[in-house]
């Protein structure tokens, strides 16, 4: 059976959070090596979107385990038992507490495969809930994907819906190598599609999401749902757009990006994370290093301001990237173009 | 030396004998090559350290785990970890255990169950919670025993992985080898607790503080810390208390320790000491205890010069094993 003939799939309309949470149930019950892990993750708490809710009563809380509110304990367990044969997964309840473990994650999770000749492997998997858009503030809001990418040994995931989420959530926990899976809560509660079943994503295929001949926007998370909203709205105007959702920013799906941009000649790169240094810069560097020839006009970024993520709704709103932004985005870089 | 209630059968007695004089021989190569210039490694000398992990490895089986430190040399050859093997990942050799991609600071060896080897201080407790979990998930009485120096127990990893080992009762040994300096600091001068293992309580399990010099003393603490977990009763903190005699790293001139602490620490070399004890109670004879020796001498010459004569790993490598499969 191909991809194509997923007629037969039946779907179901679930929010993202409820996708993970079936998603981790499946994995539960296909595998005793999975486990999962975290702070208030049992019930009745189920964590503190709900994305585990019930699994605990279901599987028993030496299979979901709450833990200490201790990142490095959290995730040094997940890779110590990951050593040993059993596929954790971690969950690291906001992206921003990354910070507090990234030795046990930079150090050890990403290194100790190559560190040891290739002896061990450590597949793991750490969830955690990211980005804006809620009004936590600077220390409750970070989208860090860029640092994760920049360290060997890592895979970054970032779905953009929630039968992306079960696909690619899927993949990694039954992936051999350490995977941050990202999870952008405003899209926690964003009904889309979800396949019944066993369902799985290939880790490094990016998908493209709407087809057009005048320029590419390449994104992932929920800033696909803009980009797909712009480029809607911008056919009105004769502009075509084609939207390319990474899913996976390590292993990077290189070859569907410049693909679509050797064909457009124009590429817009959005996400959610503060611009400067953000993984557009990468994607940018990616596709003038390979496709320089066919590019009409500079690649351009469409991200956060290269600010601390503020707390005011007013102030929240002008730093995120919003649909606005990606339209001028688009508008420039045509009327900018070369040829 | 402390005689405890039972003394161990002479084949223990003597295993101990030879671990540690493995270790030690492998140390005194490893220097003079490298004084030498004959070698050039990144080298953190155990010297003083050898009666430690020469305890462990008369308690621990082939399955139970290690995880261990940068300073690890004595306890990757305590745990079993073929010399040959560690040499040539010591000298970077293709064939090391680690092909070459670990060195001395990343050594590990499944096979032996030296599992982990950090260079980031306190950073091996927090995993070495993960194999005792597994080995409890999976309801084996494996052990996992977790070295760490005096200056690891400043760090906050320290503290997460003894509550969180208490927690859920793991069955792993914290075994704190306080040799006195935290790299360059003499202990008191940054640790505010009169015993590391003073530490234990706030984690309620059990805090022991014994001679790390002491072969019988350290033989009986890690049998009691290894019965514990084996038996599922949690885990302990076991602070063997020991002397680095050198320096934090090869090269460092030592100005901050003083001449006659460590030559008084020199003076009591506890290989030497349990030597003459061994042969002094009947366990050994000097004709055994010379035999020993030069079989173990012959063994390290021949992992020394194996390792001089492998192969450097090649450029086309160097992108194998970050991921199961390559990925640029």
């Amino acid at each position: 059976m191909t991809a194509t003939e997923t007629t037969e799939v039946e779907m179901m309309q679930l929010p993202m959070v409820a996708a993970i949470n079936q998603t981790l149930a499946a994995a539960l019950e296909a595998d005793e090596k999975v486990f999962l892990l975290g702070e208030d993750i049992a019930d009745p708490s189920g964590g503190v979107y709900k994305a585990t809710m019930g699994l605990s009563t279901r599987f028993g809380t030496h299979r979901v385990r709450d833990t200490p509110i201790s990142e490095q304990a959290i995730m040094g367990a997940a890779i110590g038992a990951a050593i040993a044969g059993y596929r954790p997964v971690a969950e690291i309840m906001i992206m921003d507490f990354l910070a507090v473990c990234m030795d046990q994650l930079a150090n050890h999770a990403a290194k100790l495969r190559y560190m040891s000749g290739g002896q061990t492997s450590v597949p793991i998997t750490v969830r955690c809930s990211a980005g804006g858009g809620m009004q936590f503030g600077a220390q409750h809001s970070e989208m860090l994907e860029a640092w994760l990418c920049h360290i060997p040994g890592l895979k970054v995931v970032v779905p953009s819906g929630a039968g992306d989420a079960k696909g690619l959530l899927t993949s990694c926990i039954f992936d051999d190598d350490p995977c941050v899976f990202v999870e952008q809560t405003v899209g926690y509660f964003m009904p889309s599609e979800v396949p019944a079943g066993d369902y799985r994503i290939p880790l490094g295929q990016a998908a493209v999401r709407r087809e057009g001949d005048d320029l590419t926007i390449i994104s992932y998370g929920r800033q696909v749902g803009d980009a797909v909203a712009v480029a809607e709205q911008l056919a009105g105007d004769g502009v075509s757009v084609e939207v390319v959702d990474l899913r996976t920013l390590v292993p990077l799906d290189t070859e569907t990006v410049l693909t679509s941009v050797a064909k457009t000649g124009r590429a817009v790169v959005v996400h959610e994370a503060v611009t400067r240094c953000g993984f557009g810069a990468e994607l940018s560097a990616v596709i003038t290093e390979n496709v320089f020839d066919q590019l009409k006009a500079p690649v351009r970024r469409v991200g956060a301001k290269n600010t601390p993520v503020p707390y005011a709704r007013e102030l929240e709103a002008v730093f995120a990237p919003a649909r606005d932004d990606i339209v001028a985005a688009v508008h420039q870089t045509i009327e900018g173009s070369s040829r | 030396m402390t005689v405890t209630e039972e003394v161990p059968s002479t084949h223990v007695l003597v295993g101990m004998f030879e671990t540690m004089t493995r270790i030690k021989r492998c140390d005194e190569k490893f220097r003079s090559m490298i004084k030498a210039g004959q070698i050039v490694v990144t080298y953190y000398s155990p010297r003083g350290q050898e009666v430690i992990p020469s305890a462990f490895s008369q308690l621990l089986r082939p399955d139970d785990y290690v995880v261990t430190i940068y300073r690890g040399l004595h306890d990757h050859i305590g745990k079993g970890v073929n010399l040959r093997d560690l040499w040539a990942e010591f000298l970077g050799k293709r064939t090391g255990t680690c092909k070459g991609k670990g060195g001395p600071m990343h050594i590990t060896d499944p096979s032996s169950g030296l599992m982990v080897t950090t260079g980031i201080v306190g950073s091996g407790m927090p995993i070495a919670n993960g194999f005792g979990l597994a080995a409890q998930l999976s309801d084996t009485d494996q052990v996992t025993v977790v070295n760490f120096g005096d200056g690891a127990s400043n760090i906050g990893a320290f503290h997460e992985a003894l509550n969180l080992a208490s927690v859920w009762k793991l069955p792993v040994i914290f075994c704190c080898q306080n040799n006195q300096y935290a790299e360059h600091t003499p202990y008191a001068e940054g640790t505010s607790a009169e015993h590391i293992s003073d530490r234990a309580h706030g984690y309620s399990m059990p805090g022991i503080t014994v001679d790390g010099n002491d072969p019988l003393a350290m033989y009986a603490a890690a049998r009691d810390a290894v019965q514990r977990a084996r038996a599922g009763d949690g885990p302990t903190l076991l602070e063997a208390v020991t002397y680095r005699f050198h320096g934090h790293i090869m090269g460092d001139n030592m100005s901050y320790m003083p001449k006659e602490e460590r030559q008084a620490a020199m003076d009591a070399d506890p290989v030497p000491r349990y030597r003459e004890w061994l042969i002094a109670e009947g366990h050994l004879t000097e004709d055994a205890a010379v035999a020993i020796e030069e079989s173990i001498g012959a063994e390290v010459d021949d992992a020394a010069d194996y390792a001089l004569s492998c192969p450097a790993p090649s450029a086309d490598e160097i992108e194998d094993d970050v991921y199961a499969e390559v990925i640029r």
